[in-house]
């Protein structure tokens, strides 16, 4: 049966670079998908773009392709990323510009556009129950593309492609549709390489990051950690593994928590290519190190796309003063106390004063000893930019009119871009794909 | 005996909503996690921190159990002003349930 083996170099914009390169290098790969766009990420690139048009893709696009075209060309390792963003066509020509500059001509650099949809916000439906924002607060409007596109773009000889807002698991199924050949109307076939690629999407989640407990869940080499890669057969089962020797591991366990990660109802994960049903996924240990899976249903695809829409959210402004030694908490309480006098009177929406060691995370816990230092952090919401600054300037006050030996203020005041989801009908967006030749 | 002792689990969220998953260690004791961590003694855990009822779907190929929350508007990822604004650190008030 034919196998293809799929790696995932990162999970998130900011994911470390070498795990990639390891991958690339030692992995035996076909496929290297980089999943970095986070929600607010595509509507924060959007505003770059509007201010430069050559700008709006992933910050780490030149460190990362110059660190991994080599091994990639070398061992001929085709690449997939979303780290165009905002603007996957700028982010093709700069990896083929790299691609030059490292004497690898001939490099065909694909890339697939067409998820902006701003121009169609008419269109629009409501998600669920939430309400579509005014449309004069909408600052961009990215819909979730499927598998479909990047199977085309792969079919047509791409080495690289980068893609914009294309829904994560649909990264690694479009590789699979051009592999294997599979038809979009094969959904149990969709919904095992969905599972595969939800399992791959954020990459050091499978292989021991966000889950050590020392004493209860150890994990090996942790700032080695390994990134994981699949070997997928035809009929969709895959091998879940990584490099050998690299840190982390791979069990049940760490496949258990990753299937279930941000799933809601674990017989509809939706997503623009299937409706994955996860109840009849299957973990099998093959060797120490590596686990297969199988068995996941599908049922047909959503009739609309998900449509992610970055939204004006006026300004957030944080700061935060610590306490510590003998009467932390009463000193703490009392500079609580200051701050809620002194900002009643400007009005901030939503304000919130936690204690961080305390009470920040969960509420106050029951018997629950007294912490021998606290940080206070006041944040609040507020529309105009010369009200955000007057809870910083409340916090650092609290330097010279607050209770005794409070220490180490910090502040900022930031923009905030809230993502409000919506429906728009599949049938008026249209992906557009090109490749450019280095 | 606190949950933490017989299984492990992880937090993720989508928009407002979070899921919180909690897997058997040893397949045998699922049983236990199912007639012991109920939708009623969730809620009653969480009820600071959430608005509306908690959902659990039973996921027996797992030997897991996975929890649906929900937050105010207003506490969805990109708008919270909370430190944690994912709710990345409540799979570890789960593994706190006394059980």
């Amino acid at each position: 049966m034919k196998k293809i083996r799929i790696g995932a170099g990162a999970g998130f914009s900011g994911d470390r670079i070498e795990p990639a390169v390891e991958l690339a290098e030692k992995g035996h790969l076909d496929f290297l998908v980089f999943e970095c766009l986070a929600e607010r990420t595509i509507a924060l690139s959007q505003l770059r773009k509007r201010e430069d048009p050559d700008a709006g893709f992933d910050p780490l696009l030149s460190e990362r392709m110059h660190a991994v075209l080599p091994a990639c060309r070398h061992n001929e390792v085709r690449v997939v990323s979303n780290m165009g963003a905002a603007n996957p066509r700028a982010a093709a020509r700069v990896t083929a510009e790299i691609a030059r500059s490292l004497g690898l001509h001939g490099l065909r650099v694909g890339c697939i556009e067409g998820d902006d949809v701003l121009h169609l916000k008419d269109a629009f439906r409501p998600f669920d129950d939430e309400p579509l924002p005014d449309h004069t607060k909408i600052i961009s409007a990215n819909a979730y593309l499927g598998a479909d596109a990047l199977a085309e773009v792969l079919d047509r000889g791409a080495d690289v492609v980068l893609t914009g807002r294309v829904a994560d698991p649909s990264l690694f199924l479009g590789v699979l549709i051009h592999a294997f050949g599979w038809q979009k109307e094969w959904w149990d076939l969709m919904s095992q390489g969905t599972a595969v690629g939800h399992l791959l999407e954020c990459a050091g989640q499978l292989t021991g990051g966000y889950f050590a407990d020392p004493g209860y869940k150890d994990v090996p080499d942790l700032d080695r950690l390994g990134f994981p890669l699949a070997e997928v057969s035809e009929d969709g089962s895959a091998l879940l593994t990584k490099v050998e020797d690299s840190g982390g591991l791979i069990t049940m366990q760490t496949c258990r928590e990753q299937i279930l990660y941000e799933v809601l109802n674990p017989s509809s994960y939706i997503t623009p290519d299937v409706i994955a049903d996860f109840t009849e996924i299957r973990f099998e240990q093959q060797t120490p190190g590596a686990m297969r899976v199988s068995g996941a249903k599908g049922r047909p695809r959503p009739r609309d796309y998900k449509v992610s829409i970055g939204m004006d959210d006026g300004l957030i402004a944080e700061g935060q003063i610590s306490y510590a030694g003998p009467g932390t908490l009463a000193r703490a309480e009392l500079a609580r106390q200051i701050l809620e006098k002194r900002l009643a009177q400007i009005g901030a929406e939503d304000l919130r004063i936690d204690l961080i060691g305390l009470s920040s995370m969960h509420g106050m816990p029951a018997d629950w000893p007294a912490p021998y230092e606290v940080r206070l952090r006041a944040a609040a919401r507020f529309m105009h930019e010369m009200d955000a600054k007057r809870l910083t300037h409340e916090v650092e006050s609290l330097y010279l009119n607050g209770p005794a030996a409070g220490a180490g203020v910090t502040f900022a005041v930031r923009e905030n871009i809230a993502i409000v989801p919506a429906l728009i009908a599949r049938e008026l967006v249209t992906p557009r794909i090109s490749i450019e030749v280095a | 005996m606190k949950l933490r002792t017989v299984a492990h689990a992880r937090a993720g969220d989508k928009g407002n909503l979070v899921n919180i998953s909690v897997f058997a260690y040893r397949d045998e004791d699922y049983a236990m996690l199912v007639e012991r961590v109920t939708e009623e003694r969730v809620n009653e855990l969480f009820r600071e921190l959430i608005t509306g009822p908690v959902t659990r779907y039973c996921v027996p190929n797992l030997c897991g159990l996975n929890f649906v929350l929900q937050r105010r508007s207003t506490d969805s990822v990109t708008r919270s002003l909370r430190l944690d604004a994912h709710g990345k650190s409540l799979s570890s008030l789960m593994l706190s349930l006394e059980i």
